[in-house]
């Protein structure tokens, strides 16, 4: 066939590296329903759920019962099962029917239920949704802290820069795992330079994050992964249960956890029961509520690629962001991984919860080049910072950042830096030299860096282990090498972890180290002249981009 | 995936059918272009399960200078190349010969009760003599692990596998035989390209499901010559 040289060109954009992939609900490929889904219904026999979506108590698989017995509130379930699945989507989108109703009648409905209800709203309804039923009265951004070495000095002054453009919390995770207790600490002591208050956390394998944590080495907890399908939870080695035993074990030493689950992970580990992703994605949800957990990051998350090759893939990733806010959790709403090929694409993917606003707009918006994000990616990056600051202001919407000065970033970056070379020569870790320093103050990432000691670091990493080094050490050696405002910030950053208002939903801090949250600020969006609203000084923060004219330059 | 002739015939006959109806309908040919065949109402990608009754099971090594590579079920058959195309056998070739220029001993063994590739690294981990096992995915993702590890937790992964190259696999082998060693090792490095999730996930998604089917959990693992 002679080639038509539009196709052709169209053949070549970006928009087609992308994987596309037709419905096969058989193994899971279906985003909103599936034929397979069952239809929501309850039955309740003295005070015990006895029937859940179509299964008697006997034909429960683990997560059936879990959900069961401690997800669903009892008393309300025949009455808000009652109600038909598209009165509860109106009123999900009415501006007359105040969040705190909202959440009474939904905590009486099943997984299926709320599959159906969703399927009801179509993105523009969504996004109002969230716009009501958001824990947390502001929105708040997250960020990702790595780099393609695990540099530990590069981690604190990114973590510097993070916490100085306003994100609210920020998560590292590495390359190589042992490097975890050196990045959890350059995390922390990077962030609290940047803007005291924000919240740290390091991903790595449960066991040591849990430990990270209880040393103080870190200040929340995210990646407690759930699962819509037994099979895929017991291949984690897990069931519902461990994982509230998990959450048990932080809330015990006083550390913010929320979940994390998506759709496409069922599709992935190939156990997907032939049910959509939205409802395997509720019943991730439904656990999450059930364990006692505070909030979820979900959204498809590191699965992206799978919801986002089906036919209303994307429309389904806002659906279950909707889903965690109608159960009253926080919502870290993903957008943290590398998505499309397609600039267009992927800006308008974020849309969907940058515009109404959730608790976290990203679970992890990439604060260095994507090619050090060691996510894998994410969807937005450090190279897109002036963009996001325009967007937010072209639109008047609060996406959690804020433009900053040139000279500002090198301060804070150069303070990190130094700090952590004060604090890895006060505990007789691996040296940082002044070289260092001075490439990491002025690097973009880890290309402009000189390279570390691998064999040293994961040396000085084992030996924070085996001394038992805690967060307390860290606020020690900072205080004694002069850095004592960081020092101050560092241990009151502990202190949460005794007061624990911060294990509230959507808990964040502001830099006098008070807790916003769901709980003392919760939001209060009933329409038009309510709920937040970009205005005062915010709003002229947002305005001061830079490479604005100046008419006086003409 | 594997293309035998049985899935081929069943493509040509959905394709045929479809046709046909299109022709019945409209009364004309069916439109050119590339006619993608719905699996939809189909419950595996291939219709054949391999059967692995008759192989002998691995047992526990002793050689304390070995190291035991667990290749994932469908590894070498149904499918036969890694995500970017790389052969399997070429693949093996590397990390064994990368374990042997370090003076250490390779033993190849599939995996068959789980999929999951921090698991099967942890499964041969066990069984080598040495402790140290590597775990590999026929879609090309790779695990070194250490027996007394937490499963989830690992020496070194390679998370990624559209960016891995022989010269890695090989390197892998080397430094999977150094752990044996009790040196100090220097983990290879990490490639990252962020844009391999949207181009090859759902790929991925589909060699899991073809790898996830071929499991045979009552047989455990079994020695495989490759």
């Amino acid at each position: 066939m002679k080639r038509s040289k539009r196709i052709e060109t169209l053949d070549n954009r970006p928009v087609n590296l992308d994987g596309y992939i037709d419905e096969w609900p058989e193994m899971g490929f279906a985003a909103m329903k599936s034929p397979y889904d069952p239809a929501g219904s309850v039955k309740v026999q003295d005070g015990k759920i006895v029937e859940l979506d179509g299964k008697t108590r006997e034909e429960f698989d683990f997560i059936d019962q879990f959900i069961a017995d401690y997800a669903i509130h009892i008393g309300r379930a025949e009455a808000s099962m009652a109600v038909p699945a598209l009165e509860i989507a109106r009123m999900i989108v009415d501006i007359h029917v105040p969040r705190k109703e909202i959440l009474e009648l939904v905590s009486g409905i099943t997984p299926a239920r709320m599959a159906e209800v969703l399927n009801h709203l179509n993105v523009v309804e969504m996004m109002m949704g969230m716009q009501k039923m958001r824990a947390r009265r502001t929105p708040g951004n997250q960020a990702h802290i790595t780099n393609l070495k695990d540099d530990p000095v590069q981690i604190a002054a990114d973590a510097a820069e993070g916490a100085l453009r306003g994100f609210a919390e920020e998560e590292t995770t590495m390359g190589v795992a042992r490097y975890a207790p050196l990045s959890a600490m350059a995390l922390l002591i990077g962030s609290q330079i940047g803007r005291p208050g924000v919240l740290t956390q390091c991903s790595a394998e449960e066991a040591t994050e849990l430990e990270l944590g209880i040393r103080g080495l870190t200040t929340y907890a995210e990646t407690l992964s759930v699962y819509g399908t037994e099979k895929v939870f017991i291949d984690g080695d897990d069931t519902p249960y461990s994982k509230a035993f998990l959450n048990s074990a932080y809330a015990s030493r006083g550390l913010k956890v929320r979940f994390t689950s998506g759709s496409g992970s069922e599709v992935l580990m190939g156990s997907s029961e032939k049910k959509s992703m939205l409802y395997l994605e509720c019943r991730c949800l439904y656990v999450t509520k059930g364990a006692g957990s505070q909030g979820i990051q979900n959204g498809s998350v590191s699965c992206i690629g799978v919801p986002g090759s089906v036919p209303g893939g994307i429309r389904e990733v806002m659906g279950e962001n909707l889903v965690a806010a109608l159960l009253g959790l926080e919502c870290a709403s993903s957008n943290d991984q590398s998505f499309s090929n397609s600039d267009m694409r992927r800006t308008a993917r974020t849309m969907l919860q940058f515009l109404p606003g959730t608790d976290f707009i990203f679970s992890g918006y990439a604060a260095e080049p994507n090619y050090d994000n060691m996510f894998a990616g994410s969807n937005f990056d450090a190279e897109d910072f002036d963009d996001y600051n325009v967007l937010q202001r072209d639109m008047q919407v609060d996406g959690g950042l804020r433009p900053v000065t040139e000279a500002e970033v090198i301060r804070v970056r150069n303070k990190a830096a130094r700090a952590v070379q004060a604090v890895f020569g006060q505990l007789g870790l691996s040296p940082v030299t002044d070289e260092q320093v001075e490439a990491v103050t002025y690097a973009h990432g880890s290309k402009d860096t000189p390279a570390r000691d691998v064999t040293a670091d994961l040396m000085a990493a084992e030996e924070v282990l085996k001394r038992g080094i805690t967060g307390v050490d860290v606020v020690k050696a900072l205080a004694q090498t002069g850095f004592t405002d960081v020092a101050e910030s560092v241990l009151n950053m502990l202190k949460q972890r005794v007061v624990g208002d911060y294990m509230q939903t959507a808990a964040i801090l502001d830099r006098e180290f008070h807790v916003l949250s769901g709980v003392n600020t919760p939001n209060d969006y009933t329409g038009p002249g309510t709920g937040y609203r970009v205005e005062g000084e915010r709003w002229e923060e947002m305005k001061r981009i830079p490479h604005r004219i100046n008419p006086l330059d003409m | 995936m594997q293309v035998n002739e049985e899935l081929v015939r069943q493509i040509t006959e959905a394709v045929m059918t479809q046709l046909r109806r299109q022709k019945d309908a409209s009364g004309t040919e069916a439109p050119e272009g590339e006619a993608i065949v719905s699996l939809a109402g189909r419950e595996r990608i291939n219709p054949v399960k391999s059967d692995y009754s008759s192989y002998p099971k691995a047992g526990k090594g002793t050689d304390p200078k070995e190291v035991v590579i667990g290749v994932g079920a469908a590894f070498q058959r149904e499918i036969k190349k890694t995500i970017c195309g790389i052969p399997l056998e070429e693949v093996l070739k590397n990390l064994r010969a990368g374990i042997e220029e370090e003076g250490m001993v390779s033993r190849v063994v599939k995996i068959l009760d789980t999929s999951d590739v921090c698991f099967m690294a942890l499964e041969a981990a066990k069984l080598s003599g040495s402790g140290i096992g590597i775990g590999i995915q026929s879609k090309g993702t790779t695990v070194i692990h250490q027996k007394d590890l937490y499963p989830l937790s690992n020496l070194e992964l390679f998370p990624q596998a559209p960016l891995m190259t022989l010269e890695i696999y090989r390197q892998i082998g080397k430094n999977a035989a150094k752990y044996v060693k009790g040196e100090q090792v220097v983990p290879v490095p990490c490639a990252n390209d962020p844009m391999s999730r949207p181009k090859y996930q759902v790929k991925a998604a589909l060699m899991h499901i073809a790898e996830t089917e071929q499991l045979a959990p009552e047989l455990g693992m079994i020695e495989w010559e490759g």
